[in-house]
Order: structure tokens, then sequence, then C-alpha cells
């Protein structure tokens, strides 16, 4: 065992002010009326604004193990912060939608410890500890999936659960023959007992465990929960699902690919390019002929995993695939956000109702073109900046033909965004839905909704624009 | 400076996007205008201390260090003229939309924004700030085309455009990352790879990044068979839009390949220079002989305009063909590229801005709709002659000059091809004088379709004043070359060495 072991919890601190203020939020939650709840709130953003301070702090400290089992480095540093601004944003977008609403604690709550999961997964140095922070990222979000209890979020809790379940123990499967070829858990030595134990049967226990990841990031074949449940829960739910748990798995699989498994023995480079290929291209395809808005973010975010794991078939070959992962995960974080709080802010599911938005709307039709676009990879945003360095880093390491499918994907997904940009632009067709009714109503409505879509599309630009220091920041150690 | 010409235009454009929309269209296109003659004095401050070699006015600041990525700015004889061509094509528009009556505000807002990144384009250093004016460049003329366009067929149109040109985009972004990616440590600055020349040894990585770049540009500029997002794109856009598309959005092609192509793939360039020539020439023919069949006048120009690209690529092939002796002809054919793509810009836009005018009027592009203009609007027609007597290389005008320096150029190098372009000179000349002939002399006749008002008045000042100023520009470059040619020359000197290393 690893005799210099270093267990201090301080070094856990933004972990645990998400895990105390989720079990503090219940508690106040269960004894405060419901139209204080918005106590709950205040003390999650104070955890996620403590926990930032913690990263930052944390930072600044060299790379190191605890408990043996959680690596402390750039990326989970990077994570951390990620997730934390993610949930801080989440949480001002849900205001509108759960304020006043029986179970907004619950909300809160389930919110925190699905981050706290995609955080753990991301750090997870061991596979035991993979295992657990994956259901600790899983069985919080199925409960919010169902948090509305309408009919089709039921459905959609139903489905994600179902696949959950079935991929869970894919990868509790996966994990134990891992642990048996390498007779170890911790990655350093996985790696080693895997160079001397028979590659068939890693290779069998890695796909089973890459299955598992897979469901998390919502990439192909794992993907088919995504559309049904970020069309069948309310916005604010759909960009959580959509975003937490998909910046610690695909930082979980670029750790585990990247230091676990030797490419040599089990050739998993082919194999996560091959994964997203067909996310990048499926997602695309069937994000056509949507007419649901939410239903169309829904598959645009299988692509997006499509582009994020081109820098996870490279880990370890091109010295910028980390940090290309992780200024392409903060820019997605932002931009989807950005897309799912403009439709929170309106409360339209259909294409057709966003015509005419720039006459009543200006700056939220202008927010939505940033953050459409920004998926798209326009410069000067953050997904811009992100792609090009994934491009790089593929080119880098060998997987130039992965590129030119990204590319070619790149301008197919230009297609549909742009079904939904244009007609907000029309002026012709917003006569009919230029109604007194309509004016001005999303605006007082959901305020906060408008208020978190402006920002983050702003900062989705801001991100690119800035994305030198960034790169320096996630690149530092790389 | 440069940054203030650059940015001059976002800047009025967020300060106008403050005022209410209905203040009128003379508020907006004012302000337009004026930013446009500001520009345009700073760009003479530029053009009056432009060093003899090198770049002048350098810009240089950390922008993604990781990735060998700054804000590099810089002008010389190359991109200098291409500048000043953006600033008297924008504000030339901004006088001709004085009465825009459409969502003015919208409208000028959007010209403002495409005027900071054009003029971006034309001064970048650094291969992803390049990129990133040419994507913007996309976006923004796709909602002038889909905004302001004639209704549906438009949004096809613009959708179209984006579409192909998005794609273009890309590869020359897979391109620029396999150029970077070449270099020892990666950088995407253009002069430093210009320096350090990291494909100089050809090869397949080499040809496959001429390639992606040569596709990327070629789909913009566009070639022969990458052009068929062009003559719908015109067809539809307003007038305004289809002079910018033509006048300044296509040389952003044209200049990628003697800023980005040419000197940092040398060898490449030179492997297949041929093929250059080739793609080159099949566009001028193409062009001149679908533009002979067009009924329709946008179309026709639109159509001439991948003609005149055409003796561009010819000439810029021709100086890849590197000989013992050859120094001074490819020095003609390269100046006489740079000068084409200045030539064109001032004479197509002007025929452009003409052809909207008619439409104003007559709500139609047919040319057979048109009769006898020239005893009701005479301004009209006599600025129109000047324009296709210009555009079809009569000595006199800038097009002239531009069209004999490259075949001059090219002659000796590549014999056939050269001979088989100037058959496109004669295309052009017999489809511009059927169109003036048809249009312009005969019986008075205009379309009489409902909607057509009454009277049918000649140019007004503010046409006049656009367009005017166009065309005198055209033939000022035709009889005295040596203004412009003056710069261009130690610029293509330079680049004609790079290539030939």
């Amino acid at each position: 065992m690893d005799t210099s072991m270093h267990s201090d919890p301080i070094a856990l601190a933004p972990e645990i002010a998400l895990l105390i203020s989720a079990v503090l939020g219940l508690l106040v939650g269960a004894w405060t009326p419901r139209r204080r709840q918005w106590i709950v709130h205040a003390l999650a953003a104070l955890a996620c604004v403590a926990g930032l301070a913690a990263t930052v702090v944390s930072a600044t400290r060299p790379d190191e193990t605890v408990f043996g089992t959680y690596v402390l480095d750039t990326a989970t540093h990077a994570t951390r912060a990620i997730v934390l601004l993610a949930v801080l944003a989440l949480i001002a977008l849900c205001r509108d939608t759960v304020a006043g609403h029986k179970r907004e604690t619950e909300f809160v709550v389930l919110l925190q410890l699905g981050a706290l999961g995609a955080i753990a997964l991301a750090g997870a140095g061991d596979l035991i500890m993979l295992f657990a922070a994956f259901l600790l990222a899983s069985v919080p979000l199925y409960a919010l999936a169902g948090w509305a209890k309408q009919g089709s979020a039921t459905e959609a809790a139903l489905k994600y659960y179902l696949a959950g379940a079935l991929l869970g123990v894919t990868t509790a499967a996966g994990v134990t023959v891992l642990f048996g070829v390498a007779g170890a858990t911790g990655y350093g030595r996985v790696a080693e007992g895997i160079s001397r134990g028979p590659a068939a049967a890693a290779a069998v226990g890695l796909i089973a465990v890459l299955a598992g990841l897979a469901f998390k990031a919502g990439a192909v074949p794992a993907h088919f929960w995504v559309p049904d449940v970020s069309d069948g829960t309310p916005p604010p739910v759909a960009a959580a699902l959509t975003t937490v748990p998909k910046i610690g798995a695909l930082v979980a699989l670029h750790r585990l690919l990247g230091t676990a498994i030797p490419p040599d023995v089990v050739d998993w480079r082919l194999l996560v390019a091959v994964l997203a290929t067909a996310s990048m291209t499926l997602g695309n395809l069937a994000a056509f002929a949507q007419s649901s808005v939410l239903r169309l973010l829904g598959y645009s975010t299988v692509s997006q995993v499509g582009y994020l794991l081109m820098a996870v078939a490279v880990a370890g070959q091109a010295p910028l695939a980390r940090p290309a992962l992780l200024l392409y995960l903060a820019a997605y974080a932002l931009t989807n956000i950005a897309a799912f709080a403009v439709v929170a802010s309106t409360d339209q599911r259909t294409l057709d109702a966003y015509r005419g938005l720039f006459r009543r709307d200006p700056l939220l039709a202008l927010a939505l073109a940033v953050a459409l676009l920004g998926l798209v990879g326009t410069p000067p945003t953050g997904v811009f900046v992100g792609k090009l360095e994934v491009f790089t880093a593929a080119v880098d390491g060998g997987l130039a033909w992965l590129v030119v499918v990204a590319a070619v994907n790149t301008v197919a997904s230009l297609f549909y965004y742009l079904r939904w940009i244009a007609p907000c632009f029309h002026p012709a067709g917003s006569a009919d839905s230029d109604r007194p009714a309509d004016e001005g109503a999303p605006r007082t409505a959901n305020r906060w909704a408008r208020g978190v879509a402006l920002t983050s599309a702003a900062l989705s630009l801001l991100l690119g624009l800035a994305s030198g220091v960034v790169l320096t920041a996630v690149g530092a150690a790389g | 400076m440069l940054s203030l010409i650059v940015f001059l235009p976002a800047l009025v454009a967020a300060a106008l996007s403050v005022l209410p929309a209905r203040l009128g269209p003379s508020v907006f296109t004012g302000a337009w205008t004026a930013t446009g003659l500001v520009q345009l004095a700073l760009v003479g401050a530029v053009w009056a201390d432009l060093p003899a070699t090198g770049y002048g006015a350098v810009e240089r600041r950390e922008w993604i260090p990781s990735a060998g990525i700054s804000y590099h700015l810089g002008v010389d004889g190359l991109s200098l003229p291409l500048l000043a061509l953006t600033v008297v094509l924008f504000t030339a528009t901004a006088l001709y939309s004085w009465r825009q009556s459409d969502r003015p505000k919208d409208f000028v807002l959007l010209f403002l924004l495409l005027q900071t990144v054009s003029g971006g384009l034309f001064v970048s250093l650094d291969l992803i700030l390049f990129f990133l004016f040419f994507d913007l460049s996309i976006v923004f003329m796709y909602f002038v085309i889909a905004g302001w366009g004639t209704g549906a067929p438009a949004r096809e149109a613009a959708l179209t455009f984006f579409l192909y040109t998005f794609l273009g985009s890309l590869a020359l972004l897979v391109g620029f990352i396999l150029l970077a990616l070449a270099a020892d440590t990666p950088t995407f600055d253009i002069p430093t790879l210009a320096a350090r020349n990291p494909l100089a040894g050809g090869g397949t990585y080499a040809a496959l990044t001429l390639l992606a770049i040569g596709v990327g540009l070629g789909v913009k500029t566009p070639v022969f068979p990458l052009h068929t997002w062009l003559p719908p794109a015109h067809t539809e856009a307003p007038a305004a839009g289809s002079a910018i598309l033509a006048g300044i959005l296509l040389k952003m092609g044209t200049y990628g390949f003697v800023r980005i192509a040419m000197p940092l793939l040398p060898a490449s360039w030179r492997q297949f220079a041929l093929a250059f020539v080739i793609v080159g020439v099949l566009s001028v023919i193409w062009g001149a002989l679908v533009a002979l069949a067009q009924e329709d006048l946008k179309r026709m120009i639109a159509y001439t305009s991948v003609n005149h690209m055409g003796y561009v690529l010819l000439g810029l092939g021709a100086a890849g063909m590197v000989s013992a002796d050859s120094e001074h002809a490819r020095e003609l054919a390269t100046t006489g590229a740079v000068y084409q793509m200045v030539s064109h810009g001032l004479i197509t836009a002007a025929l452009f801005l003409l052809a909207g005018a008619l439409h104003d009027r007559g709500h139609s592009y047919a040319i057979s709709a048109y009769g006898g203009l020239a005893t009701r609007i005479p301004r009209f027609a006599a600025l129109f002659a000047v324009a296709a007597f210009a555009s079809l290389g009569l000595p006199g005008f800038s097009g002239f000059i531009a069209e004999f320096q490259i075949f001059a150029g090219a002659l000796d190098a590549v014999p056939l091809s050269t001979v088989i372009a100037v058959t496109g000179v004669l295309l052009t000349a017999a489809l511009f004088l059927r169109a003036t002939s048809r249009m312009l002399t005969g019986r008075f006749r205009v379309p009489d379709t409902p909607g057509t008002p009454r009277p049918f008045p000649d140019l007004r000042a503010p046409e006049l004043l656009a367009i005017g100023p166009l065309l005198l520009l055209a033939t000022l470059l035709g009889l005295l070359p040596r203004l412009v040619l003056d710069v261009i020359e130690p610029a293509a000197r330079t680049l004609n060495d790079l290539v030939a290393r």
C-alpha cells in the first residue's frame, strides 16, 4: 500500500462544503415555511462560493493523492471550478421554476449531491472510488429527473433510471473484471497489472466501464435517455442533467484511459474515436428533424460529447489534450446553460414560438444567437477556442481523420442551429405572435432565467476572448 | 492605429445600438458615412507611413500564448490596398443606403460590424485572428441576406451561402491547424511561419495542408466548381449586401492565397501551381459562358465575378511556375493579381449598386424587361455603360491594367492557359455589350408589374455620390496605375521571393 498516504480532510474542502450545505439545506428546508425556502438557495450559493474559494486555494498546492484514491491535480481543480460555477448558474436559473414549489428544497439538495458526484468522478484515481462516484452522480439525478412529477417527467425519470441501473451494473462488472486482471484498484497499479495480465479480459472490463461513463456523459451508445430527459423535464432540470454529470464523466474517462489503461495493451484510442464519431454524427442527424427546441438541444448535447471525446481519444498522446478538454468543458457548460436558460426564460418549447423573438426581446435573441453559434463553434466564443484546441490536440495525436469528421459534422450542425436562430430575426412572422399577451410577459415572469441566459452567453464570449489566461491556468501542470 | 481603424465601426455600432430605432434612417446612415470618412483619413495616414519593406503599423499582444496565438496586426503592400478598398466600398455603401427604409438601425449596425470584420481580416497577421474575421464575415453576411433579402428564397439562399462558406472556413481551420503543428513549437503567427517555412520539404502532409486551405479559400473566392452558392446569394441579397459580398468578401479568398497559401506553403504551391492555373482558367471560361446565358442582371454580374476571380488565380498560379529567368514575369503576374482584386472590388460594387438602383425603380432584375433607358434616365445609363466597359477590361480602366499584367506575366509560363483565358475577355466583352445595348438603347421599356411606381426617376444624389466615386477611382487607377502599383510591387517581389525559396 501507499505508505505516504495523505489524508488531510482540508484538501477536500470544496467537496465537504457541497456535502454540508446539501445536508443542512435538507434540514433547514424541512423546517422552513414554503415562502422562505429561498434560504436554502442562498445557503447552496454560499457553499458554491466557499467551494470556489477553497478550490482556488488548493489549486496553488502541488498535485497530490489524498486517501490513496482521490487525485488532486489541475483536472480535479478545474472540474471543481466548472461544476461549482455551473451549479451556481443552475441555482439562479431554477428560481423562476421552483420558487414556492412544494419540492423546492429537494431540487437544490439533489442538484448539489449530483454535483458532488460529478466532482468525485473527476477526482477518482481508483476503480472502487470511480464506481462510488458513479453512483453518487447518478442516484440524486434520477430523483431530480422526476422532480416535476409531470407525466413526461416521470417517463423521463424512469427511462433515465432504467438505463442508469443497467449500465451501473455493467460498470460494476467492468470494475470487477479490471480488478481481477490487474489485481489492484489504484490507477497506477492497474496500469502495471494490465500490462502483465490477459489483454482480452482487460478489454472486456474496460468496455463495460466505458459504457457506464458514456451513460453519464450522454454519449452514443448510451444516449437514449438524453432527448427524453431534456424534453420531458422542466428546462432547469434538463440543463442540470445535460451539463453537470457530463463534466465529471469526461474528466473521469480522460483520467482512467490516460493513466490506468496503457494503449499498447488495449487499443482504446480507436474505440473512443469511433464513439466520438458516432456521438457527433448520430446526435446531429437526430437533431435535424426536431421541432421541439428542448429535444433539439438534447441531441445537440450528444453531438457536443462527440467533440469532447476527441480530446479523450488522444489522452496521454498529445500534451494539449487535457487543457483542451478542460477549456472545452468550461465553454460547453456555460454555453449549454445559456441555451437552456433562454428556453426557461421564454417558456416556449417549439421552434415556431421563437419567430420574431428579436422584436420582442432583442437582448434575449442575441443571447440565444451567441449561445447557438457558440455551440457551432463560431469565433470568438469559448467553444470555438475549445474546439480549436481539441482539433489541434487530435491532429497532434495522429487522429487527423477524426478532425475532418468533426469539421463536416460542425457544418451539418449549423443547419439545425440556424433553423432555430433564423426565425428569431424574421420580422415577417412576428405579426401573429406579436399579441399584447406575449409582449413582455416572459421578461417579467422569468427574469432569473433571463438573467442567467444573458450572463452566461456574455461569459461564454468572454471565455473565448480571455482563453489565453484560462488555458495557462489549466495547462500549467499539463 | 490599425486597431482603431478596425474597431472604429464596432465602437460606433455599440454607441448607435442604444439609440431608439425611431430616430429615422439618416441618423444611422449619417453616422455610418462619417465612420467611413474617418476611417478613410486614418487609412490615408497609414498609407503615407508604409515602410518600403516588411509590415507597417504593427501591433502585437499576447492572446492565447500557450497555443501560439497572438493578436497581431500589420499592413504591407498586399493588404493595404485591400484595406483601403474595404473602407471605400463601405463608405460608398453607406451613401447608397442613405434612404434605407427597412429597419435602418439594424441594417446599419450589421454593416458596421461587417465593416469591422472585413477590415480586420486584411490586417490580421495571425491565422486564428484571420479565421475569426473570416468566420464572422459569414455570420454577419448571412443575417444581411436572410434579413433584407426578398423573402423565402432569400432565406434559402442565405442558408446555402452560410453552409457552403462555413464548410470552406472549417476546411481552412483544419489547414491552419496542420500548418501550426508543422512548426517545431506550434504557432499561428503568419510572419513567424513564413520565416521558418516548416513545410519547405513539401510532401503529402504539405500537400494535404494546401488542399485544405485551397478548398477553404476556393469556396470563398469562389472558383469553379465551388462557386454554386454565389449566384443565388447575389440574386437574393439587397444591393448593398451584394456590393460588399462581391467587392470585399470574395477578396478574402484571393487575399488568403497571397497572404497564407503562397508564402507559408511555397514548396507545395510550386508543386501544384499548374492545378491552380487550370482551376483559374476553368473559372474564367465557365464564369463567362454562364454569365452570357443569364437573363437576370444580378446573376450575370455574379457570374462575371467568378470569371474575374479566375484571372487572379491564373496570375497567382503562374507566379508559382518558378524558372531561372522568370522573375520579372512572375512579379507582373502577382502584381496584376493583387491589382485585379482592387479593381474588381471597385467595378463590381458599382455594378451591383447600379443593379440595385434599377431594381428599386423597376422591381425586376430581368434584362429583357428594360430597354431604352438611355433616353429616360441618362445618368444611370452613363454610369452603367462606364461600369460595363470598365468590367470588360477596356484600356483606360483599372481592369485593363490588372488583366494585362496577369496575361503578360503568365504567358511565358503557361502559354496555352493564358491564350484560353484571353478568350474569357472576349466573352465578357460580348455579354456586357449585349446587356448594355439591350437595356440602354432602343425603345423605352420598363417592367409593367403591379406595384411599379409610375415615375421612373434617374439616379438621385446619394446614389450618384456612392457609385460615381467608385467609377472615378477605377478610371484613376486605369490612367495612373503607379499610385497603387508602387505600393503593391515591393510586396509582390517579397512574396515571389518567399514562393521561390
